[in-house]
């Protein structure tokens, strides 16, 4: 077949809602997008560890901390399906942590800010996970085969961490006063990254319109946005919690609730590296990294040896 | 150069009785390794109760250039279902 003929075999495929697999012909653009957005995933859960993992020896109780630790557990998890879907696309492992560690692979901005008290662990469950969420239930039917079935496995386990995030807050809020303010300034500080881990508004987002010909995407930033806020607004007044937009309301007409402007300066700041955390985050994840270095030496080397003990006993 | 753990993949037996399924893939060093791995990555909530594990380099897998030739012999037998047979309603239990 000729070039146009696959490409137009393809987009068939996708236009009918049969999956894509690894060994199918894919175009370059596909490959590389797939990539892009599956080991920039990938980064996020295994970053997102970092701000969590702060607080498991901080945790209030022996019931918060097995929570949390399984929580950050599970992200380790997801970091791994998803380092294994992209590894599919014929790109190794070692090669993706090296384009994290150049820069040249993002991470979702939101890890650069600081988890700066308790209540953070339960705004950070409820929104940021919350957000997650959000994207990767519409990820589900993504049209990569892959990158869809990793997405079950992530969204059978997300749901916990959610509802583990809401219930820290709604016993912050039913607390004394302090912890009642605590809960609300986390909110303060959350609010507003959350809304930005959805992306630029359509108009401004570069690779929309292609991800969603090749239903990689099948919702757009601001529709997931919306929808976020739909959905969240509600499990904020149940809290007793003020979300700090001044022009947020429920719109009848539309049926979606308005509200204010975002700060893409902010949003863009982070994203070059300018975030709170950013220094911090890259420099704990080469640590570990490097630090690990000799322990994947050496099980090598142990694996090796073994292997050629085996052999001469068979022979 | 430098030599990484290699890439393997990763069946599961969600309970006995079922086969064993492909759940995705990990890197270990050896056999034993991949299975360690595999419990702490796809059996965190009680999903298997076994594990299969194979190094992806020793899978040989059918290319799709070659899906239609490879299956077509089986796309025309139409006689190798049941329904290709004509029985009357009065026969019961065939
Ligand atoms: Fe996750
Ligand atoms: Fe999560």
């Amino acid at each position: 077949m000729s070039d146009n003929q696959l490409t137009k075999h393809f987009q068939d495929q996708i236009d009918q809602e049969v999956k894509i697999e690894p060994k199918d012909w894919m175009p370059e653009g596909y490959r590389q997008m797939l990539i892009r957005q599956i080991s920039q995933h990938a980064h996020s859960e295994v970053i997102g560890m970092l701000p969590e993992g702060n607080w498991i020896s901080r945790a209030p109780s022996l019931r918060r901390k097995v929570a949390l630790l399984a929580k950050v557990q599970d992200e380790a998890g997801h970091g791994l399906y998803l380092y294994s879907a992209a590894e599919t696309l014929g790109i190794d492992r070692d090669e993706l942590i090296a384009q994290l560690h150049q820069g040249k692979a993002k991470y979702s901005s939101i890890f650069n800010y600081p988890s700066l008290t308790w209540a953070d662990m339960g705004a950070i469950g409820w929104l940021v996970d919350g957000a997650a969420i959000m994207n990767q239930v519409m990820l589900t039917r993504t049209s990569y085969g892959p990158y869809a079935r990793a997405m079950v496995r992530i969204c059978k386990e997300e749901s916990f961490h959610q509802r583990q995030g809401y219930e820290i807050l709604l016993t912050l809020v039913r607390g004394s006063e302090d912890q009642k303010a605590m809960a609300q300034d986390s909110l303060n500080r959350w609010w507003w990254p959350a809304l930005m881990m959805f992306g630029p508004n359509d108009e401004d987002s570069v690779h929309t319109q292609q991800s969603m010909a090749w239903k990689i995407k099948r919702k757009t930033n601001d529709e997931l946005r919306q929808q976020f806020i739909d959905a969240t607004v509600p499990q904020a007044d149940y809290l007793g919690l003020k979300v700090p937009d001044p022009d947020l309301k429920w719109n009848d007409e539309r049926g979606h609730y308005d509200f204010g402007p975002i700060d893409w300066d902010e949003f863009w700041q982070v994203v070059k590296g300018y975030g709170p955390c950013n220094r911090q985050r890259m420099r704990d994840h080469i640590a570990a990294h490097e630090e690990g270095a000799w322990v994947r030496e050496a099980a090598l080397a142990y694996a090796e040896k073994r292997a050629a003990r085996l052999e001469t006993a068979v022979a | 150069m430098k030599k990484n753990w290699p890439l393997w993949e990763i069946f599961i037996r969600s309970k006995n009785g079922l086969s064993h399924k492909h759940v995705g893939s990990l890197h270990a060093s050896d056999a034993q390794m991949a299975i360690e791995n595999a419990r702490d990555v796809y059996t965190r909530r009680s999903e298997g109760v076994s594990i299969w594990v194979v190094e992806s380099k020793h899978i040989t897998a059918s290319s799709p250039d070659q899906t239609g030739s490879l299956f077509d012999p089986a796309d025309d037998k139409v006689y190798r279902h049941p329904t290709f047979y004509h029985l009357p309603d009065e026969v019961k239990h065939i």
